[in-house]
């Protein structure tokens, strides 16, 4: 009777919905069981209804699907058990339909999840406190004494974010104030590809050759060191910047960028094993990120005009540069501080 | 099949009366109402939101109507027309050394969007637009600023106008840092309010910049 019709009815739609129970009570009986193959013949034999009410019957439950489909694109668990529910029940057109609102509905959803969800994996290396931001900027101008154990790397983002953001914002007011002129691509985009650029490619790089030499160090540890480290250049360009010596600029490169590159590279050595590795990786490193503060300096500063095509130049020896950018008074003292330079590196 | 015959597509089933959805879909009267008023009143009703914000803006109280009815039309105007009276600045007649209209567009939106997913991972409890719609407001300052450089750039452009631009610049710019904090700060937990407050002061710094080292040809 009815009664042994509805229960499996509401078994099979799920839903709370009384009006899907009946109608799970309609299928279940045409079907015999909840299957998801239709047989046209039993549902002509059985449905007691003309094949204009199927059609009619059909198209309203087309429309009641495509509603629910539009109302709840989050909920595509809850509409899963409905369509089943009502698949059965108006063919094969109709269950293409369903399936194609249960695609739609599934990828808005899974799309809108993975844009959250891709914010939630990045929270947990947001998590600091202001102290101890400040710590960590302090500590990375101390090179660490114990190269025998490894070393803890805090592997946070915040940090090193803002930090290539201020050093993007240095870099625009050196642009600024030197009257570089970049011909192809704008300030602002050269300087921000220039951060972003160094700071996610050295990262990668030294990754890369840290698997190679079998270094213990993660992805984010990388970022966030090497993050860390362009504290001191920004200290050394915002100084130098403002202050046009080039003696003063050296002192600085050597003293605040060899002070953070040493700490690096502690850091580096001491999760390093084997004396060739660690020479390999360190020394990387270190030229690498000696040669990023010094390239900043040469590449935006006082540049002779129509010269500079930053995008196409960074290998660019730096010492024409500074032949020309020097005016004729302190040309003695600059030769030979050249050649110093020149003798060290 | 006895019991089919309760089960056919009659009038007794409710059907459509389960399906109705009421998620918020199905707006409340007074929406209706709205598309039946003239154009003119619909304009007006916007500016005047507009208009209250700004006010919001230059005389920062703690109120919430910021925050509670967020639009961007604000941060658009004046994004635009900073933007718009950044152009004609350069170095030199060949090479542009102002910046472009779409870069400034890119700068402050990108800007915005990065703060916003900055406080939100700080653990905020602003939504994204509402803090779209601060930062956005929160350039009006700056836009001021630009006005009033533009005309002192009129007048000559020496060390006096330096000075009279310098100051003008930084005043405005502690302006509009302060507003945007006192909207932005109270959403965040207590003590990481310095780690929200670096990324505005930097992003108003950027625009400072653009208006301060701004010299038309």
């Amino acid at each position: 009777g009815p009664g042994t019709m509805s229960a499996p009815g509401a078994a099979a739609a799920g839903g709370g919905r009384s009006g899907a129970a009946e109608w799970g009570g309609f299928e279940d009986n045409v079907q015999g069981g909840g299957s998801a193959v239709i047989d046209m013949e039993n549902m002509d034999d059985t449905s007691g209804s003309s094949f204009e009410d199927m059609g009619e019957m059909h198209q309203r439950m087309k429309e009641e699907e495509e509603e629910e489909a539009e109302g709840e694109a989050g909920a595509a668990e809850e509409e899963d058990g409905e369509f089943l529910g009502m698949k059965g029940l108006r063919g094969q057109l109709g269950r293409q339909v369903a399936d194609q609102m249960w695609q739609v509905g599934k990828r808005q959803a899974s799309r809108a999840f993975s844009l959250y969800a891709n914010i939630d994996i990045l929270r947990p290396y947001f998590d600091v406190e202001p102290v101890q931001v400040r710590a960590r900027l302090l500590e990375s101008m101390i090179p660490v004494k114990m190269i025998n154990f490894p070393q803890k790397i805090a592997g946070e983002l915040y940090g090193p974010l803002m930090l290539v953001f201020t050093l993007v914002a240095i870099l625009l007011h050196g642009m600024k104030t030197s009257d570089t002129i970049i011909r192809e691509g704008t300030l602002m985009g050269t300087a921000i590809g220039t951060c972003f650029g160094y700071w996610l490619g050295v990262s990668s790089f030294i990754y890369f050759l840290a698997y190679l030499c079998n270094a213990q160090i993660t992805m984010v540890q990388m970022l966030s060191l090497l993050g860390y480290g362009l504290f001191g250049h920004c200290i050394t360009l915002f100084v130098t910047y403002n202050i046009h010596f080039h003696s003063l600029f050296y002192v600085f490169w050597l003293g605040v960028g060899g002070l953070s590159t040493l700490r690096m590279v502690a850091v580096l050595v001491s999760r390093t094993v084997g004396h060739t590795q660690r020479l390999i990786l360190c020394g990387t490193l270190a030229a690498l990120h000696m040669l990023f503060l010094l390239y900043l300096h040469f590449a935006y500063h006082k540049v002779v005009e129509g010269i500079l095509d930053t995008l196409e130049g960074p290998n660019m020896p730096p010492f024409q540069r500074v032949a020309r950018d020097i005016p004729v008074v302190s040309n003695a003292v600059l030769n030979t501080t050249t050649k110093a330079v020149a003798l060290t590196l | 099949f006895a019991g089919l015959a309760d089960v056919s597509i009659s009038e007794d089933i409710p059907v459509e009366g389960e399906i109705t959805i009421p998620v918020g879909s199905r707006s409340p009267d007074e929406d209706y109402s709205t598309l039946d008023e003239p154009v003119r009143d619909t304009i007006l009703r916007d500016l005047k939101a507009v208009g209250k914000k700004f006010v919001h803006v230059m005389y920062p109280k703690k109120s919430s109507a910021l925050l509670r009815d967020w639009d961007l039309w604000g941060p658009l105007v004046l994004c635009v027309s900073l933007a718009l009276m950044l152009q004609g600045g350069s170095a030199d007649s060949k090479d542009d050394g102002g910046p472009q209209f779409a870069e400034v567009f890119v700068i402050i939106w990108f800007g915005a969007v990065v703060i916003t997913l900055n406080s939100k991972l700080l653990g905020g409890t602003i939504s994204f637009f509402q803090s779209l719609c601060v930062l956005g407001y929160c350039v009006l300052p700056l836009t001021v600023a630009m006005l009033v450089c533009r005309l002192v750039l009129l007048a000559g452009s020496g060390t006096v106008s330096f000075i009279i631009r310098l100051i003008v610049v930084v005043a405005m710019f502690g302006w509009s840092t302060l507003a945007s904090t006192a909207f932005l700060a109270d959403s965040q937990p207590p003590n990481r309010k310095a780690l929200v407050v670096y990324p505005i002061f930097l992003f108003y710094f950027v625009i400072s910049w653009m208006i301060l080292t701004f010299t038309p040809q």
